[in-house]
């Protein structure tokens, strides 16, 4: 299938690589609407997260965060609206088709979710262990190469049982990013957290998405990891690492979405959230984040 | 409240069938996950291997206690092996292993898939793009299917090597008259119906255990209260499938 909507493009460009460039939506929600029984968890929801861009995603707990993971995923369906995922129709499709979209996606559970009776290294390579053919030095290889990106590298034959909760969710981080996703979601992955651990978790968001270039939605409904990892990048620096406030371009790539009693109520970047002058909104953030 | 029981038990009747209906499909198709069947098969079967050799023992000496004695009233007690013998194959042997297997796996199952679940390791199972029937409920029924008809036998063994302990040293029968007994007491038919009741045991115990344990909710306290139902369900299942599969295996092959 060709697209030929760019006058400027000599050559036509199929849909996937014009799904694949720079600036082409990696997700979008259009309007959206989802109740259990009586309770309606999202209210004509819509939104776009352009690839190699982050959405967070905050509200008060029961607000439908977690839900749009979910329906992101397949995991859930709607009642009504559309959902899109590199291009596929998600809430059409069934549990089959689903696995396709979903080798392209890594999810980060709230507690981690790893697989108690599987090692660490076990966890982090299920994917590529369980649903492909690579061989198994190879698999072993990329899982080390994780594992070392989170810092983990010794860890790879211990049991979940025997990590603490930030090494968890560095494990899950691992285990998320193992098979190169192009989009990560992150559901609550600094709750319960103490702020150092919580530091190294959201550099490891930061570094996913400006040094492998993922696109991301990070659910939290903490302010401090919300905006440090809005408004920090990372930098390669003679091969340190450094994490340097954003500026530029960079600082409008990470949005912010609030929920409200399953609605979106605001929409924008870090600095456009401090400033906005609706009430919930100034309630929610607090004298500390409000400007 | 009538109403919302009928609609709340139909619509578990149709998940177990929908869940029962893809397992077997998958069961067919690819992907297969061996490891994970062989994994079951060892810890259905080799697992269970110890409460069925005692269930399977201590039943058959009762029965040729109770029965030694009752035989005496007619003079018949060099008859006890054949009475143990077809009791136990026809019967005790598939309906006991199959109780003592709802106890220690159906309840296992729906507590490990029921833990599962409440910590969302299903769901990551789906994220990593793993269908959690094909990973976790056919290599169980697999399991259920093979393993229980392998240690009903063994139960049937050992129920009428315990009745010969008791003919032999209790009764005082002598031991070629009791194994002759025993042989005598036995049709083709019955090892039939001794093997092909299992199967469908097998089945109904692990789909069971898995439906309950895919649907709970509520976390730990739901994880409990799914293992309990998991017990309940299947042991009456247990006892009512085997009465059905009786009537139709009398039908079909006597």
């Amino acid at each position: 299938m060709a697209v030929n909507g760019n006058e400027n493009l000599s050559d036509s460009v199929t849909l996937d690589e014009a799904l694949r460039a720079p600036g082409a939506p990696i997700v979008v929600f259009d309007k959206v609407w989802l109740a259990f029984d009586d309770l309606v968890v999202l209210r004509n929801v819509s939104f776009t997260l352009i690839m190699g861009h982050t959405k967070i995603i905050m509200g008060a707990s029961g607000a439908g965060k977690s839900t749009i993971l979910k329906l992101l995923l397949g995991l859930l369906k709607p009642d009504s609206g559309v959902i899109w995922v590199g291009g596929e129709r998600v809430d059409q499709m069934r549990e089959r088709e689903l696995m396709r979209v979903r080798a392209d996606i890594g999810m980060v559970f709230q507690e981690g979710a790893l697989f108690d009776s599987l090692t660490v290294g076990e966890n982090v390579g299920y994917k590529l262990y369980e649903e492909t053919d690579r061989p198994l030095d190879e698999v072993r290889k990329r899982v080390e190469e994780v594992l070392g990106f989170v810092g983990l590298a010794d860890y790879i034959d211990r049991m979940p049982s025997e990590l603490s909760g930030g090494q968890r969710r560095r494990v899950a981080i691992a285990r998320a990013m193992a098979a190169k996703p192009r989009l990560l979601l992150y559901d609550e992955p600094t709750t319960g957290l103490d702020p150092m651990t919580a530091t190294t978790v959201d550099d490891e968001i930061i570094k996913l998405r400006d040094l492998e270039s993922v696109s991301s939605i990070l659910v939290t409904h903490q302010l401090r990891d919300a905006f440090y990892v809005a408004t920090h990048t990372a930098l390669r620096d003679n091969g340190n690492l450094r994490f340097v406030p954003a500026s530029g371009n960079k600082s409008e790539e990470a949005e912010f979405i609030m929920l409200r009693d399953g609605a979106i109520c605001f929409e924008g970047t870090a600095d456009q959230l401090r400033r906005a002058p609706d009430p919930y909104l100034r309630t929610f953030l607090g004298d500390d984040w409000c400007q | 409240m009538l109403e919302n029981w009928t609609k709340k038990a139909l619509l578990e009747v149709q998940e177990y069938v929908r869940l029962v209906l893809e397992a077997i499909h998958d069961t067919f198709t690819r992907p297969f996950y061996v490891h994970d069947v062989v994994e079951q098969l060892d810890s259905v079967g080799v697992g269970s291997l110890t409460v069925v050799l005692l269930t399977g023992f201590f039943t058959g000496a009762v029965l040729a206690l109770q029965t030694g004695m009752s035989l005496d009233q007619f003079g018949a007690r060099p008859y006890v092996g054949r009475l143990v013998s077809a009791s136990m194959v026809r019967e005790l042997g598939p309906v006991l292993t199959a109780l003592m297997i709802t106890g220690r796996v159906g309840s296992g199952i729906a507590a490990e898939l029921g833990s599962m679940g409440v910590t969302e390791q299903i769901n990551a199972l789906r994220a990593l793009g793993t269908d959690p029937i094909r990973k976790l409920v056919v290599p169980r029924v697999l399991a259920g299917v093979v393993m229980v008809p392998v240690l009903t036998v063994i139960a049937d063994f050992m129920g009428v090597f315990g009745g010969w302990l008791i003919a032999r040293y209790q009764l005082g029968v002598a031991t070629s008259l009791y194994w002759t007994s025993v042989i005598d007491g036995l049709y083709i038919q019955d090892a039939w119906m001794g093997l092909l009741k299992p199967f469908f045991l097998g089945f109904v115990i692990v789909t069971i255990g898995c439906h309950v344990g895919l649907r709970v909710t509520g976390g730990t306290q739901g994880v409990g209260r799914a293992t309990t139902q998991a017990v309940v369900a299947g042991s009456v299942s247990v006892i009512a499938v085997d009465l059905f599969v009786t009537k139709l295996l009398f039908y079909l092959i006597y």
